[in-house]
Parts: structure tokens; sequence; C-alpha cells
């Protein structure tokens, strides 16, 4: 599997460092976009499996087929800074953890996506679940390459607006009538000034 | 801009720098009226205006602490955030879609018209439709709206192209882009609509009214207005003839300042105001400030609200243009048959992906929600806005369990949804599905209310001084020199948003007290 967080190289087990790392797969939109295919993200308050499983977690919570972990490690890295400095969410982020494992009777990771399924869903509602939930809805889908990967143009100012740039270019629906839905303003000659 | 001294008893004090508070500033400075106009949050322009959904709600929205209670859904979704308004100069008209309806003329004869209501605590208002048809007339001019004077409406984006068709299909007749305060074409100094999406960020080409920079600035070039941002309005003030003084706020340090006064005006949304009022309270308020009747707090109306998404085989890209785009509104009358009293209307509304995460289904999770939004560019969405009954246990109080960072106690607020609204939005949500399936919607979500920004009610508008707060002007009837100037006023919520309605009143009201100035009344 190309599109998977894999486990520490040696070198980074040997430095000593919890390191998630995993490669945007060649067809995914987002490898244009991505400075490097390879992605890796080197954790400071989270071990490295209690951030796999996280990762894990989020993918269970929110499946989409074709979505690069690259953009599931943003929970992680998000849940990981907001963890170093406190240590209260620390301490629940790594009880959530050691909880899916026992839910799938010793590796959440390793379990079968029907067990994953069935280790998050028995945690639902817990304040580790809505944690890592709530923080999966910023984090997931607030990020450029979400925005590219589900097709949201985002901000427009730069481009003068959607005015010439398909914001009535639905062509499979007739057109309403002029009374219903006027054609748009378009600045006359006047307007343009003299340099013409 | 003028300066006026803390102790210049003679100013208008504005608390609020939004719809009303905005427009009334410059209703008043243009009649030579000086005033000192407090505003909460700092102030912001088209260039700081941020096309980014998070980063923006938190440059623009009110975040101060806040809690909730009560049978409704966002008590359970958003317990720390009831409302989604703002918290900057121009206040909730930075976020506003620019809707702007008037009110149907049964709907200020709201007890006469529907008659009994199980819970509700229903009033017509003192006023009627022709009492405001030439403020009307008046806020429209102002604003711009589409579709009145010789504004032409707005080009529909592709998200009203499925409304439309799908609304044809079920044969109703009021479809169109709707009445809206954006420019279709430059005006009073400001551009078109550019087709951006983002209403509800800012608009960053001005097309859309704001009194950030309409209003406000014209009301500073007369030479009558003090506007001071981030000045936050603690408690008001009375003197020994139980009239108001002044108000007493705290700057961006915290540092605390009175301004003298001799006029008040509360303009600061349907849950500051009565909050305000409530802690102003004292030996000769006990129960707060105009709250002789019991009404301040009370009659909490938030507007039914719900949405509909839909997912289509073809690509539709809603959050292209503007957020309303376009408006059904047969279903705005009042017809009991249907199984409710009120009407509502069907607006678009699209948001962008972060957001759309956020709302689609509030702690949703699992394969039904990402489908939704792995089919992101196909959806279509509308938006459903319809009258709420008012009932006295819906209602603003203060929490004196957890206070803000002024050390007040936080408002809370309660609402449960009567029947009646339950009953509406079922109607609601079954029309906005049918209109999306006519047109071939694969699959429809039915997502619950957001927090609210249509915040209404909770210092109402009463002819009996025992049944609200304040008379047909604005005016409280405990107190002649102070005066309610936002959608707290409302006796009745309407179906249509409440923008162009609370400019009209501030239109009416700056009348009333430049006059009341005049012959010494206040």
């Amino acid at each position: 599997m190309d599109d998977k967080p894999t486990t520490l190289t040696r070198r980074e087990a040997l430095r000593g460092a919890a390191v998630l790392f995993g490669t945007i797969s060649a067809g995914s939109v987002l490898a244009t976009l991505a400075p490097s295919r390879a992605w890796a993200l080197e954790l400071g308050a989270l071990s490295q499996p209690d951030g796999a499983s996280i990762l894990a977690m989020a993918q269970v919570l929110y499946p989409h087929a074709d979505l690069p972990s690259a953009v599931y490690a943003f929970v992680v890295k998000d849940l990981d800074t907001a963890a170093a400095g406190d240590a209260q969410l620390a301490a629940m982020l790594a009880a959530g953890t050691a909880q899916l494992n026992a839910a799938s009777g010793g590796s959440f990771v390793s379990a079968t996506v029907a067990g994953r399924t069935a280790a998050v869903t028995s945690l639902a509602g817990s304040p580790f679940f809505e944690k890592v939930r709530s923080t999966c809805i910023v984090s997931l889908y607030n990020n450029e390459l979400a925005f590219k990967h589900f097709g949201y143009e985002g901000a427009v100012w730069l481009r003068g607006g959607y005015l010439k740039h398909g914001f009535n270019d639905l062509a499979w629906l007739p057109n309403p009538p002029a009374a219903a839905s006027p054609k748009p303003y378009v600045a006359d000659a006047s307007s343009l000034g003299s340099s013409r | 801009m003028a300066t006026f001294a803390p102790d210049d008893a003679s100013v208008v004090v504005i608390i609020g720098s939004g719809a009303g508070g905005g427009t009334l500033a410059n209703e008043l400075a243009q009649k030579g009226v000086n005033v000192v106009l407090l505003e909460a949050g700092k102030h912001q322009s088209t260039s700081t205006f941020l096309q980014d959904e998070w980063a923006s709600f938190n440059q623009l929205a009110w975040l101060d602490k806040r809690t909730t209670s009560g049978n409704w859904r966002v008590a359970k979704d958003f317990p720390g955030l009831p409302a989604w308004t703002c918290k900057t100069v121009g206040g909730t008209t930075t976020h506003w879609a620019g809707a702007s309806l008037r009110f149907q003329t049964h709907e200020f004869a709201a007890k006469t018209t529907y008659g009994s209501v199980a819970g509700a605590n229903l009033l017509d208002w003192p006023i009627g439709l022709a009492d405001l048809e030439p403020y009307y007339a008046r806020a429209e001019a102002k604003m711009g709206v589409t579709r009145t004077s010789d504004n032409p409406g707005l080009p529909g984006n592709n998200n009203f192209k499925v409304m439309y068709g799908g609304a044809a299909k079920l044969g109703y007749t009021k479809v169109s882009t709707g009445h809206m305060a954006i420019n279709s074409r430059p005006r009073d100094h400001r551009s078109s609509c550019l087709q951006m999406g983002f209403c509800f960020q800012g608009c960053k080409s001005g097309a859309k009214w704001s009194t950030l920079y309409t209003e406000i600035p014209k009301a500073v070039a007369t030479g009558h207005v003090d506007l001071r941002p981030e000045s936050h309005v603690l408690q008001i003030e009375t003197g020994a003839n139980g009239k108001v003084s002044g108000v007493v706020y705290a700057d961006a340090s915290g540092a605390q300042h009175r301004q003298r006064a001799r006029v008040v005006a509360v303009a600061a949304n349907s849950i500051e105001t009565p909050r305000l009022l409530l802690l102003s309270a004292s030996n000769a308020f006990p129960n707060g400030l105009a709250n002789s009747s019991g009404q301040v707090g009370r009659n909490y109306m938030r507007h039914l609200t719900a949405s509909v998404y839909a997912i289509f085989d073809e690509p539709v890209h809603a959050y292209r243009g503007t957020t309303m785009a376009g408006i059904v509104q047969d279903e705005a009358r009042n017809d009991p048959g249907r199984g409710f009293v009120g009407g509502y209307e069907m607006e678009t509304i699209s948001l962008g992906l972060p957001f759309f995460a956020a709302f689609l289904e509030p702690g949703g999770w699992g394969p039904d929600f990402t489908h939704f939004l792995d089919n992101y560019t196909h959806v279509a969405g509308m938006w459903i806005v319809g009258e709420d009954i008012p009932r006295e246990s819906n209602r603003v109080t203060l929490n004196h369990d957890v206070k803000d960072q002024f050390g007040l106690p936080v408002p809370n607020v309660h609402y449960d949804d009567g029947d009646n609204e339950l009953a509406m939005r079922k109607h609601a949500f079954d029309r906005g599905v049918a209109i999306y399936e006519a047109v071939g919607a694969t699959k429809a979500w039915r997502t619950p209310p957001y927090p609210s920004t249509h915040n209404l009610g909770t210092a109402r508008m009463s002819s009996d001084p025992k049944l609200g707060v304040c008379n047909s002007h604005g005016q409280t009837h405990d107190i002649a020199n102070l005066f309610i100037s936002d959608g707290s006023q409302y006796t009745t919520s309407a179906a249509e948003n409440p923008t162009l309605t609370i400019v009209t009143l501030a239109i009416r009201q700056a009348d009333y007290i430049a006059d009341a100035m005049n012959k010494q009344l206040v």
C-alpha cells in the first residue's frame, strides 16, 4: 500500500524521535500540490504508536476512500501540538488509545476495518472520542490539500470573484427566466475610463 | 471625527454599531444631534476581512462566554455558542447575507391573526405595515435593495438555478433572486457584486450593505459622531430623577470609563441588550432597567431555522457567488391548514468546505456523513427561515455561576422548540427535499439549526406597559430617555430576515428622538 503511514525507519528509531510518515500516491490530485510526495510528522507529546492509532481513528471517523494519509496526519499534528502544552490532554489521548487497543484485542492499528470501527464506536460520546472527532472536523477540512481534494476553490478575492469564473456555469438545467434571474451587470464603456 | 468629553451630558450614547445602532447614529448625526457611538469590537475594513471561514469567525464573531439551556438542538451542539453574531464595528451587518424583505401585513397582528397558540405569549405590534411603509422605503433607498426603486435584481448563481428548477416543477411562483441589500450595479460609491461568496465573512468588495462602510463613515463625516471601538459597556447608570445618566464601559486595556448622556440607546443585539438592562439593576430598579413588566429577556425568538442540502449527479459548485442567491416565498403566507401558524422563506445557502463539515450535522461522523463531503462540488443547499412564536419561558437571564472577562455574570440563553416550530420545521424540510428531488437529487440531508443569527424579542414593543418593555418608537415604558434600538424591540418575529426592519425602525426612531430632544421631552 502506497498511501499509508509506515513504521519508523531505522535511522529515525536510532535518533529516538517519534515520527509518523507516509507517501502520497502518484495518482492523487494532491501529488502535484504538495512539495514532496513523501510526508513525515515528528511528534512531541504523543508516542509514535499513539499517533498512528489516532490517525487510524480519524480514518474510521471520517472515511474518504482516496484522501491521502497526509491530510489525516493534520489531525495527529494538531492534537500533538495541543497536548504539548496540556498534560491533561496528553494523558487523555494516551488513555484513549490504550482503550482502542484493548477494544481491538491488543492492537487497534492491526485490527480489521470492522474491528477498528467497532472499537471506535464503543468509545462514542467519551471525552476522548469527542476531542478527536471535533479536532478532525477542523483539521481535516480546513487546509489547502483538502480544498484541492474536495474541489473547493476557497478565497477568490485575488481572482476577482466568481463573476467571470463560473458562478452561473451550470448547464444541466434550463436557465431561469430573466425576470427571476437578470443578467449580470457588465460595466459599459464609459465606466472603463479613458484609456481607450 | 468629533470627540466629546466624558462629562458631556448633552450627547446621545448609542451602544452597538450594527444595523440598529449604526443606522441610528447616522440618522441622528444628519439632523445635527451629537452622538457617542460605543462598539465593543474592533474596527475592521474590507481590506482586513478574511476569505477564510474559521479565521474570519475568530475575527468577527462575538465569542464572549455564554451558556445555554432548553430542548433546542443548539444547546447540545453548541452549548457555549447560542448565537452567531458579531463583535466588530458594523456589528452583524458585516456577517449578514443581505436578504431585505418587508414584513407582511398580518405579521404585525400575530395575536389577532393566529389566535391561541399553546404556550405562546403572542401580542400584536403597536404599529402596522402602513406605519412603517414610508420608513421601509427610506431604508431600501439607503441600502440599495435590489428590485426596489431602480435597482435591478442580482443574477442567480448555480445554487439558485437548482432551487429555481425544483421550485418551478413543484408549481411555486414566487421564486427569484429576491430583495437583497447587495449592489447589482455600482452605487453609493461601492462596487457591484463580484459573486465572490463569503458574504458571511465580511464582503471584501463592499457591494453588500454594512453600517461599517456606509452609515458609520457618513455619520462620522458630519462631525457629530464620536465612534469608540473596543468600548464594551458594562452598565447603564441612572440618576436621582429616575432617568439614565450615562454608561460605564471598559476599553481595550480593561480600564473603565464613564460617559454621561442625555439619551441612551441600546443596540447590542437581543442577547446583550437584555443582559445589559439586567446587569444595570440598582436600588431604584432592583429587577433591572425598564423591567417593571418583568418582560426584559423574555420572549426570546431566534427564527425557525433549518437547512436542506442535496447531492446531484451533475456539478453545482454552490459556493460560487452570493450566499443567499435566491428565494422561494410561496410558503411565507399564513395558512393554518398546513398544521402551523405563520410561514417560512426558503433561501439558498452555501458554506465553504470547512463550515460545511462543521455545520452539516454537528457531532456527525461515519460514511453517510463523509459521503456528503465527498460530493461537495455536487451539493446544492437552502436555508429555511420561519416565524418563531414568542414564549415567556424562552429567555435570556444572567447566569451568576459563570463570569465573563470583566467578572460579570454571563447571559444564559434558554430556548425550547414548541409544537408550532416542530410542525413548521417538518413541513419546511419536506418541501425543501421535494424541491431538490424534483430536479434529480440522489440524497438529501436535513441539517439542524446553526447558532442563531436572528435574535429577537427580548425587550419587546407593546401598547400596554405591563406586556412589554418599550413603546412603538423603542422608548422604554419606564424610563423616557432610554431606548431599545435593535431586534430586541420585535413584538413577534415575522418570517422575514430581520435586518431591513431593524434599519427601518432605527430611521423612524431617529425622527422621534430628535423631535423629543427639540421639544425637551427627553
